[in-house]
């Protein structure tokens, strides 16, 4: 029992880290300020996440004590992380970065450019 | 909802007082009691049973894990690809939802979708633009996600 739950702790928190490095390599990697926050967004919350559930884990299995405040951490980290992806994402579309060269569609300026002919 | 949740912990604390215990225990007995109860004369009430509503938040909390996880190997796949072939783009998505908190919902659930990310919500809030890591397949595929999505919190905003 003790053995599965060190496993699994382990692999947790192992695929957590791994999953924070390879969306910090996305960051390098990808061309522009969009997809960059794609790579930010959904594969850094993972990582915390698992890296928090695997702290909580720990504490809950080997010192027997269930840490509330790493819940709410989850919690918290869930409910904003994608919020902030939005508005990184909005605030850089507003003051006029542009996208890769290779995007092939764009919906929000054709719109943009329609009401202020209006 | 929140009428039949008053009355629920209502029923639970006369369990108490008809016990004269006051202890965890006991209120959770008498909350699963009144739980029964006003599962059993719910056609009284005006609106639906509310743990229909909240079974339906539960079934929006694993959507949004699976989601997250499956979108974000998504992203991990296209990093880890040795030429990057991903086609990214802005489209737009016409809602049918209406409240602020409902379009709130759906723009994160959609920031966490595989490879998408609202940038913007019109003024009207009817439009969502949504930046697409893969356009081709996602705008076909977006639409049958978030056909999904929008029914699931339709559930439970409105039933």
């Amino acid at each position: 029992m003790i053995q599965i739950g060190e496993i699994l702790i382990g692999l947790l928190v192992l695929s957590g880290a791994l999953i924070s490095a390879l969306s910090a390599f996305g960051l390098i990697r990808l061309p522009d300020v969009y997809l960059r926050s794609h790579a930010a967004t959904k594969s850094a919350t993972l990582g915390v996440l698992f890296i928090l559930v695997g702290a909580f884990l720990y504490f809950a299995f080997f010192l027997e004590h269930v840490s509330a405040k790493l819940l709410l951490g989850i919690v918290f980290v869930f409910i904003t992380a994608p919020v902030a992806g939005h508005l990184n994402g909005r605030a850089a579309y507003r003051s006029g970065v542009p996208m890769w060269e290779r995007s092939v569609q764009d919906d929000l300026a054709k719109d943009l450019k329609k009401k202020e002919s209006k | 909802m929140a009428l039949q949740i008053l009355l629920n912990l209502a029923i639970a604390f006369v369990w108490m007082f008809l016990y004269n215990d006051f202890s965890a225990p006991r209120f959770t007995v008498g909350y699963l009691l009144g739980i029964i109860c006003i599962g059993l004369l719910s056609r009284f009430w005006p609106h639906d049973f509310y743990m229909r509503r909240l079974w339906a938040v539960v079934k929006l909390l694993v959507l949004f894990t699976k989601e997250l996880i499956i979108s974000s190997f998504l992203v991990i796949m296209q990093i880890i690809r040795p030429r990057l072939a991903v086609r990214p783009g802005i489209f737009a998505l016409e809602t049918e939802l209406k409240s602020d908190w409902e379009i709130t919902v759906l723009s994160c659930l959609i920031c966490l979708t595989p490879g998408t990310l609202t940038l913007d919500v019109a003024r009207d809030g009817q439009t969502l633009y949504i930046h697409a890591m893969d356009i081709e397949d996602v705008n076909e595929l977006s639409k049958q996600i978030k056909g999904t999505f929008e029914r699931a919190i339709m559930e439970v905003t409105r039933s």
